[in-house]
């Protein structure tokens, strides 16, 4: 169960061997969450990630494969998954991939994979974890998206319109699934430095997945819908999002 | 019967369940022959501050309906009651006519299958025990029947009851012991204490002359003023104290609600409120004063305002209650020393001096210090403040109080009950497939999990 400060005792992670999800798994297992399922691609990561977690303190974790673009085994995985374990707490959804933004700009099968990836991967598992939190009448959906996609930037407009497709998605199960007992949390980061942007110039604002870490930690205690990290983006974003198209689109970045 | 999504007062963790209401004993023992894979347990008036009669997913039989009330002997004053009429019909129906319920906690809107479930303290613990000492048999729907059970005949099932959360069955009535009143007022004592020292000394001396005392302490007060408090003592009225008025009438009772927090409001405690009222109601306490007070106004001064867990706003507050053995007076003071060096922003904390324990091994008072705080869920930081206190209390040999709690590291539950096991044994005798089933069972681990067929 979720406690009243909002920590959870069992958590489920889709991109299990994500820098974030590790940064906020090792906090979680701080507080109460014991039992951990890490769902990825990068078995030698999850079972590092594993490892870890259980000598913080985790009982049961355990490790399986994920694939965010086969979608047709989401449901069978995800229902095992809660079948095996009974109630999951938290499930985080912390897989994405930012492409090539430069190729995918011009270049079909690389942009359909982002979207295949960050958007259709999302809501396909998306709703199987949805029907289980509203069987067990609660629990915590967490989706991991992106400023990117708040306004959509021409440098990296596959992977922004992916997030904002993402964003979308769970906003709208987030009402669809009010009264059901579950909750939709989207977290909203800047650019945090990590594998997933080593090489790219960060952008302003620029954070780190610790930091990102703490701020999800705190908005579960605090009981917010949608984080931002750093906090101050909440502001930044929205004078982004009035700025006129031609200031826009000369924005560094 | 529907899908509610539910919370308890303090109005955290909410989840889901399918309530039902069942107009009769006999159909509220039903639900427990048909379970769902999910559960089921009683919820009385929600007021368990935590997620104790929740059950997410599950089934929530709502007792409200079970509200019967009638002598079973009134010369010995044994009262049989549905297991969930309110203590306010109860006084309202009996104190007219000289009863008083034998144990008060803060609140008369709790029922009785609440009050047993939860083994609630009042005022008067020091000298007359928990709730639980004055029942004289309950009636206790379990997975294999209905039964009567007494202290004399099945002491277990009794004891495990008594505390148990709701967790051994459905408590469908009881018997209770009822205290003779020539009054429906209370002559109170009330004193200024200058600080912890002060009060805790003139509880530990003077205690045993009053049925009833407290203390309520300002928690934001520091330094030499830490523990500033006032303390109030007092004992029922006999006529001669009364004013020559109200001897006219004295068993008159018409409590009421002339204030309503509405549904919607923000969050309205923040440390400047607190501090406000903290100061204003420690000065406007006499240093020292004998006043006689209506019963609801010593009682249950906070039932005056409908709905005043609302007063959080949305995000909701934690009460936190631990009791500490009598030695242990510095863990009290180290909570003290925290809450005020954060500036967290709690109201009145309450202070009691506990008498002997009752012997249910998951019953809460034991005898020592208790200290209750309210503090708003959505402070951010809360829960490693509370997760720290949480050591200290266990490590001193204490416990908090499981109809407050909606937090407690599951782990640290054996040390502060070193009984659970005893009382896990005679849960699992009467529900081995772990029918009966809480958001509060389920984050402990109190039960047996059922899995999903």
């Amino acid at each position: 169960m979720n406690d009243a400060l909002g920590a959870p005792q069992s958590v489920l992670v889709l991109g299990g061997s994500s820098e974030l999800a590790r940064a906020i798994l090792r906090r979680l297992v701080a507080r109460r969450a014991r039992t951990v399922i890490l769902a990825g691609r990068d078995p030698e990561r999850l079972k590092e990630t594993a490892a870890e977690l259980l000598t913080l303190g985790a009982e049961t974790v355990e490790t399986l494969s994920f694939e965010a673009t086969e979608t047709a085994g989401h449901q069978s995985l995800i229902d095992d998954v809660f079948g095996r374990h009974g109630d999951i707490d938290l499930v985080l959804f912390a897989f994405g991939t930012l492409g090539v933004p430069e190729r995918d700009a011009t270049d079909a099968t690389g942009a359909a994979e982002v979207a295949a990836v960050n958007f259709a991967g999302s809501v396909s598992a998306g709703i199987a974890v949805a029907g289980h939190l509203r069987r067990q009448g609660h629990g915590t959906l967490m989706a991991l998206s992106s400023v990117a996609g708040v306004r959509v930037r021409p440098s990296n407009f596959v992977y922004g319109s992916s997030k904002a497709g993402m964003d979308a998605f769970f906003q709208g199960l987030r009402h669809h699934l009010e009264g059901s007992g579950a909750r939709v949390v989207v977290v909203r980061p800047g650019f945090v430095a990590t594998r997933m942007t080593a090489g790219l110039k960060p952008a302003p604002f620029a954070t780190t997945a610790e930091d990102v870490a703490e701020c999800v930690v705190r908005g579960l205690e605090t009981g917010e819908d949608l984080v931002w990290a750093p906090p101050v983006l909440r502001w930044v974003m929205a004078a982004v999002k009035l700025l006129p198209t031609a200031v826009f689109r000369r924005l560094p970045g | 019967m529907g899908t509610e999504v539910l919370t308890g007062w303090g109005r955290t963790a909410p989840t889901t369940a399918e309530v039902v209401r069942p107009a009769d004993a006999g159909s509220a023992a039903a639900m427990l022959a048909s379970p769902g894979s999910r559960g089921v347990i009683a919820r009385g008036l929600g007021r368990s501050y935590g997620d104790a009669a929740q059950n997410a997913g599950g089934t929530v039989v709502a007792t409200a309906a079970l509200d019967r009330m009638s002598w079973s002997d009134e010369a010995a004053g044994l009262l049989a009651v549905g297991g969930g009429t309110s203590l306010d019909a109860i006084l309202r129906a009996l104190v007219p006519r000289g009863w008083f319920v034998p144990v008060s906690p803060g609140t008369r809107w709790v029922s009785v299958g609440g009050a047993i479930a939860a083994d609630v303290h009042g005022k008067n613990h020091h000298a007359e025990g928990s709730f639980a000492s004055h029942v004289t048999s309950l009636t206790l729907a379990t997975p294999a029947g209905t039964r009567e059970v007494t202290p004399s005949d099945d002491p277990d099932l009794f004891w495990a009851t008594a505390g148990g959360m709701g967790l051994t069955g459905i408590i469908l009535g009881a018997t209770l012991r009822m205290l003779p009143i020539e009054t429906s007022r209370v002559r109170v004592v009330t004193e200024r204490a200058a600080d912890l020292d002060d009060v805790m000394a003139r509880m530990s001396s003077g205690d045993a002359g009053h049925r009833y005392s407290v203390a309520w302490i300002d928690c934001l007060a520091q330094g030499r003023a830490l523990g500033r408090s006032v303390l109030t003592r007092g004992d029922h009225a006999r006529v001669d104290e009364l004013p020559a008025a109200a001897r006219q009438h004295p068993l008159r009772f018409d409590p009421s609600s002339h204030l309503s927090v509405p549904a919607f409001v923000p969050g309205l405690v923040n440390r400047t409120t607190v501090r406000l009222f903290n100061e204003g109601w420690f000065r406007k306490a006499k240093s020292h004063a004998t006043t006689i007070e209506p019963i609801s106004s010593f009682f249950h001064p906070l039932d005056a305002v409908r709905g005043w867990n609302r007063l959080y706003g949305p995000g909701g507050f934690v009460q936190y209650q631990f009791v500490v053995p009598l030695a242990a007076v510095d863990i009290v003071q180290t909570t003290l020393q925290r809450l005020s060096a954060l500036r967290l922003p709690s109201f009145l904390a309450v202070l009691k001096r506990f008498g002997p324990a009752d012997p249910g091994p998951l019953s809460f008072p034991m005898p020592g210090w208790t200290l209750a705080l309210d503090l708003p869920a959505r402070l951010g930081g809360l829960a490693a403040f509370l997760d720290t206190l949480d050591e200290l209390v266990a490590g001193a040999g204490g416990r908090v109080y499981l109809a407050k709690d909606g937090r407690l590291r599951p782990d640290l539950l054996a040390h502060m009950y070193p009984r659970l096991g005893e009382w896990k044994a005679v849960r699992d005798r009467v529900d081995p497939q772990g029918v009966l089933q809480s958001d509060l069972a389920r984050r402990l681990g109190l039960t047996l999990q059922r899995r999903a067929a």
